[in-house]
């Protein structure tokens, strides 16, 4: 047989989701955005959400998302995207609305933003994208950074006494009565990615029902803040981050 | 008839906004201006109109909600006082670059820091010359009365999506808290998502079939797009000098010394006028509206009739700058101000036009 007549739709197990542009991804090889940006957008069109999407980009390495995702996005001051969605969501009630962030931008500069939306109960989605480093700047110390954890920051280590504990902000809004669904999840295997869509889609349908924020946090890689290739990242990951940041749905609905 | 009420300045400024079809409120507490999110709360806007209220957990959160409904097409505002303003910097910074049309209010306080809940006019140069990062200007319009405070959200609203830009109500504490007549105008609905999208094709109202989609950002990594993009900014800049400038002339046909105010000084400078004219003393006023774009042009004309300009103002001299650049050294120009939240009395400001320019003291002697 020859390609043409096997590339048949009837015979399409996977193909490419028309809601990621043609742009080239500007994340290093092997990093989890990539892959969590795929996921969102094969979502979105599923439920043929794109003309009621509207997302907001982070600043960090996804400060860029807007130009992978075919759908209307607005970019937000380091740490403001819940605030930003907030205003969003508020004068446009029926559209689905949600940020994507990484660890510093949700943990530390905007702290204060995630913890008042989720506990608002806006009816917004938060994709947490928490890789233990701030990658753009140059990989140093984050908040969810772990003990002992070198980075540029920390160069000998993460060291508690000083530096203080890594934040489990994931656990921390999970108490807030104004958030609906929280979960945790990874997408460094293809039982993890299946995993973490299945999240994404009850965090997006979740949103529909007005009961509140849902917030999915992928844990992720940084290869090139951690120093390392993508497979020992992908290791070292399981072996340290999981520990700390077990997988698995927080907060479910009853 | 006409709808006549006695409010306050913060009031008729909210109410102000629910008349002018504002979309959203989104604001934190702070003296003198908490009237306007309590006026709002009070008001059932949600009922009214369909505006929506909501108190933010911070003034860094307000500007930033603002900035979300402004990327929609909303008309959308904040309003705060001076410590307040300070924080909303970087959305206001934001908002610049992303050409995104709203209105602000500052109720101005004394500074710096946490200063005090008097009025003062100490904020004129982060109004006016950007405030926050990057080389923006906003369009400022400096009320002198609770009416104006009342006119100026329709007006702000009307000049913010013109030219897709930032108004700021330049007000302060007296303004904010005094009491006047007002006269309400009919309330303009609310523009529906519809009429947002069609009139406004760039707003993120979601991507449809028919267009590409609409990204807000003000991020692009490259020198030369930057350098286009700012270029694009300065040509709307000076497109507004050319058309926007709004000023009030009083008693200027014959003066011979001119007072040169703004917002709550203008009105005592009005009064001190009076009295001048009382002693034979050819004195008038000229008060800007719009402190950006900045009455330049009038002034320069104003300075080939006058002898001499007493710039007043509760500060240290902030725009007194703006009148000695617009005149170009072709009369004196002295400075008059209060500082810390004390307001100058009528008298008191003539004395110093006659000590400076009248009784031929020496000029330098009331300069800061
Ligand atoms: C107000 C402000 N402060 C600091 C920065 C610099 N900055 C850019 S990205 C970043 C960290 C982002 O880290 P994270 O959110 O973990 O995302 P990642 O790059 O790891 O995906 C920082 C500090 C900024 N852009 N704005
Ligand atoms: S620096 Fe880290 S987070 Fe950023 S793209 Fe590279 S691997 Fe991904």
């Amino acid at each position: 047989m020859s390609d043409q007549e096997i590339c048949q739709p009837e015979n399409m197990v996977y193909c490419r989701t028309a809601l990621l542009t043609d742009a080239p991804l500007s994340y290093c090889p092997g990093c989890g955005h990539g892959t969590a940006h795929r996921l969102i957008m094969e979502v979105v069109e599923e439920m043929k959400l794109q003309a009621d999407t509207i997302g907001v980009a982070p600043v960090g390495c996804s400060v860029l998302a807007y130009d992978f995702l075919d759908i209307d996005m607005q970019q937000a001051a380091h740490g403001r995207a819940p605030a930003v969605a907030t205003g969003i969501k508020r004068l446009m009630p029926n559209k689905f609305v949600f940020t994507y962030q990484g660890d510093g931008d949700l943990a530390a500069i905007g702290t204060g933003e995630t913890i008042h939306a989720c506990n608002r109960g806006e009816n917004i989605t938060i994709f947490f994208v928490n890789n233990g480093i701030y990658g753009m700047t140059g990989g140093q110390m984050a908040p969810t950074t772990l003990p002992n954890m070198k980075t540029a920051t920390s160069p000998f280590g993460r060291d508690v006494e000083t530096m203080g504990h890594p934040l489990k902000i994931t656990e921390l809004i999970a108490q807030l009565p104004g958030t609906y669904f929280v979960s945790r999840q990874s997408v460094h295997t293809p039982a993890n990615v299946r995993k973490a869509k299945k999240a994404i889609e009850r965090a997006i349908q979740y949103q529909k029902l007005n009961k509140g924020l849902t917030f999915v946090e992928i844990v992720s890689n940084c290869n090139s803040g951690w120093k390392m290739n993508p497979q020992e990242a992908n290791d070292w990951m399981e072996a340290n981050m999981f520990p700390f940041y077990p997988l698995g749905d927080i907060k479910v609905p009853k | 008839m006409k709808d006549i009420r006695l409010m306050k300045g913060n009031e008729a400024f909210a109410e102000g906004l629910i008349r002018a079809g504002c979309d959203g409120y989104f604001g934190y507490p702070i003296t003198p201006q908490s009237e306007v999110l309590e006026y709002l709360s009070a008001q059932k806007t949600k009922e009214r109109t369909g505006m929506i209220v909501l108190q933010a957990e911070s003034e860094i959160a307000s500007i930033h909600m603002v900035y979300g409904g402004a990327a929609c097409g909303k008309r959308v505002t904040t309003t705060s006082s001076s410590p307040g303003i300070s924080l909303m910097q970087e959305g206001i910074s934001f908002m610049a670059g992303t050409e995104l049309p709203c209105l602000l209010m500052n109720v101005v306080r004394g500074g710096p820091g946490l200063g005090t809940i008097q009025p003062s006019q100490s904020d004129y140069f982060q109004a006016v010359k950007g405030g926050g990062h990057g080389d923006y200007k906003m369009i400022v319009l400096a009320p002198a009365s609770v009416q104006e405070m009342f006119d100026f959200a329709k007006l702000g609203f009307e000049l913010a999506f013109k030219h897709r830009i930032q108004v700021m109500v330049l007000s302060d504490g007296a303004i904010g808290q005094m009491m006047e007549k007002v006269e309400l105008e009919e309330q303009i609905p609310r523009m529906t998502d519809e009429e947002i999208i069609k009139k406004y094709p760039w707003t993120t109202t979601g991507k449809t079939p028919d267009r590409e989609r609409n990204i807000i950002t003000s991020l692009d990594l490259n020198p030369v797009k930057q350098e286009i993009m700012n270029r694009k900014f300065q040509a709307k800049f000076k497109k507004i000098e050319q058309t926007e400038v709004r000023f009030e002339k009083i008693m200027c046909e014959d003066a011979e010394y001119l007072f040169v105010a703004y917002g709550s000084s203008a009105r005592i400078c009005q009064k001190a006028v009076l009295l001048g004219r009382e002693k034979g003393i050819k004195v008038g006023l000229l008060r800007p509206i719009t402190l950006f774009p900045f009455p330049t042009i009038e002034l320069a004309k104003l300075s080939k009739q006058v002898k001499g300009m007493l710039s007043v103002e509760m500060s240290a001299g902030q725009m007194v700058e703006d009148v000695r650049l617009s005149v170009a050294g072709a009369v004196p120009v002295e400075h008059y101000g209060r500082l810390g939240g004390i307001m100058p009395a009528p008298d008191e400001v003539l004395n110093v036009l006659e000590e400076n320019f009248i009784k031929e003291k020496n000029y330098a002697r009331h300069t800061v």
